[in-house]
């Protein structure tokens, strides 16, 4: 049964230095706030997995919380470079980088995967591509048809991160609107940490929302507005804004840093 | 009118949010705005497309909007039959979502939707691309020691190999339209047309080919934005250029953004 937890003992309790890590969230319900609570707490050598690693990667790697980093697409949606990425990876600040690279159906296998107890999964892809050379890839020949597919080694991290609009108080939790990939982080991973807007009486029926029961993940927290500047589909809208801007703080190291300092670390958790 | 038509900086498509903005001469449009609507006129009502951010989604929106209503758009974070009010800056806007026929899980997006073969057209950009319409979207330089490192692959590997019909939206420069890619994202086997700001290529004889040029473009420049030696049609037309309909259904769509 899923404990209800701070931010704080969650991350403490659920991660530790040179676990693998992912924190998903497709644009829409972002862990925005579970990732600045690694970095205040300091967390080192991280495999960082997440399909579409944005700002909140950008800021982990910036602040040297990761070692490798294992995913699909590295950008600012809309705008352009993650710019600390790409220094990590194009001059080794603050830290070398290791990746490892997919295509999204790739990763999405691979979550599947692992939320199924498999070994691999299976995809009609990484075709004729020189992704192939740098990732986990294999042919398989399918035994009915003989047909040759792709497979990728399961995702399986030590600790899946998500944020949620809702949870009631036995530790279920309910999210709606775009659901991205959510639900096979939490099922693939070993541990799992769920920050929501808010914890209620009972989860009233939302339509196309995704319901993970109170068994299947080890810790919720209460975090309102833990996904800005992403958004939660029915608190408040995606912060373009605060993405674009991101361009010119990310940009120089100095900024970056200052930034940081000013609105993650001199922050405290919820 | 064609003075009006003004040369857009070059930059690689990842660093472009969506091409033209404030500044329009009070006649005339942008290279940008020729090329979304030149894109847009290749979608029917019939199709089914898969929509990336940028340009590509300025131009499935504005096809929805003008002469293919019908036209249904799917954004790889899941939402499928999205009929936005405006331009969204990321894939997974919120009003995606709202408008959407239907939103699924993103590994059912891939499996279910794009592998299968229910998607007939999809839409690219890129850092590079060579003659055969392979595309790199992953680095420049060596992938291990890169001189700029792209956001990458993301969709663009299956969306090449599982739609029958894979357009490419690119500005035109020698940098981009390059002999030899740094690295291949994807492959080109299926891009079916290439429309950038100076013209249009479509693959003839196994190679990209100018087939258009846009008003106010020679032969000769989209030669010089290109580093191998650019075939040109023996039947290559000039693009219509915009109808003040699809202009002022662009500038609608780019002023709501």
């Amino acid at each position: 049964m899923a404990e209800i937890v701070t931010l704080a003992d969650g991350v403490r309790e659920l991660v530790h230095d040179g676990d693998t890590v992912a924190l998903e969230g497709f644009t829409h319900l972002i862990p925005h706030a579970a990732g600045h609570e690694l970095i205040r707490q300091g967390r080192r050598e991280l495999t960082l997995v997440r399909m579409t690693p944005d700002v909140v990667y950008d800021q982990l790697i910036g602040m040297g919380a990761a070692r490798k980093l294992v995913f699909s697409w590295g950008g600012n949606p809309g705008v352009g470079s993650l710019h600390r990425l790409r220094d990590a990876v194009e001059h080794g600040w603050p830290a070398p980088l290791e990746l490892e690279e997919h295509s999204h159906a790739g990763m999405a296998a691979a979550y599947a995967a692992g939320a199924a107890n498999l070994p691999f999964g299976v995809l009609r892809g990484y075709e004729d591509n020189d992704l192939v050379q740098h990732t986990q890839v294999a042919r398989i020949t399918c035994p009915f048809t003989g047909e040759v597919l792709a497979a990728v080694r399961a995702h399986r991290p030590d600790v899946g991160i998500i944020h949620a609009q809702r949870a009631d108080r036995g530790g279920n939790v309910q999210l709606w609107g775009i659901t991205g990939v959510q639900k096979e982080t939490v099922l693939a991973s070993r541990r799992s940490l769920v920050t929501v807007e808010e914890i209620v009486d009972e989860l009233d029926d939302r339509p196309g929302a995704v319901v993970l029961p109170s068994w299947v993940v080890d810790a919720v927290a209460a975090v309102p507005g833990g996904a800005r500047p992403s958004y939660a589909h029915g608190y408040y809208d995606r912060d373009n804004d605060f993405y674009v801007g991101w361009d010119e703080v990310s940009r120089d190291r100095e900024t970056f840093t200052d930034w940081m300092q000013r609105h993650v670390l001199g922050s405290v958790a919820a | 009118m064609t003075k009006a038509v003004e040369r857009s900086a070059a930059v690689g498509p990842s660093e472009t949010p969506y091409g033209s903005g404030a500044g329009l001469p009070m006649r005339g449009y942008k290279a940008d705005e020729m090329m979304a609507v030149e894109a847009s006129r290749r979608l029917t009502s019939k199709n089914v497309c898969f929509v990336g951010i940028g340009l590509p989604s300025l131009a499935a929106n504005l096809a929805r909007r003008t002469h293919a209503p019908g036209c249904v758009l799917v954004y790889e974070s899941g939402t499928i039959g999205a009929k936005p009010t405006r331009l969204p800056l990321s894939i997974g806007d919120g009003e995606l979502a709202e408008t959407a026929d239907s939103v699924v899980s993103v590994p059912e997006m891939f499996a279910y939707w794009l592998q299968s073969g229910r998607i007939d057209v999809g839409f690219l950009g890129a850092a590079q691309i060579d003659r055969h319409g392979n595309l790199n979207s992953t680095v420049i330089g060596r992938y291990d020691a890169p001189k700029v490192r792209l956001p990458g692959g993301g969709g663009a590997p299956e969306i090449a190999t599982s739609v029958d019909n894979v357009f490419v939206m690119l500005r035109q420069t020698s940098r981009a339209f390059v002999e030899r890619l740094d690295f291949k994202t994807s492959r080109g086997e299926r891009v079916r047309v290439v429309v950038t700001d100076l013209g249009v290529l479509e693959p003839r004889e196994g190679e990209l080919t100018l087939v258009r040029v846009h008003p106010g473009v020679s032969v000769d420049d989209a030669r010089a934005a290109t580093a191998w030696e650019l075939a040109v049609a023996p039947d290559l037309e000039e693009t219509e250029p915009p109808t003040e309909a699809e202009l002022a259904a662009l500038r609608t769509l780019e002023a709501a953004a």
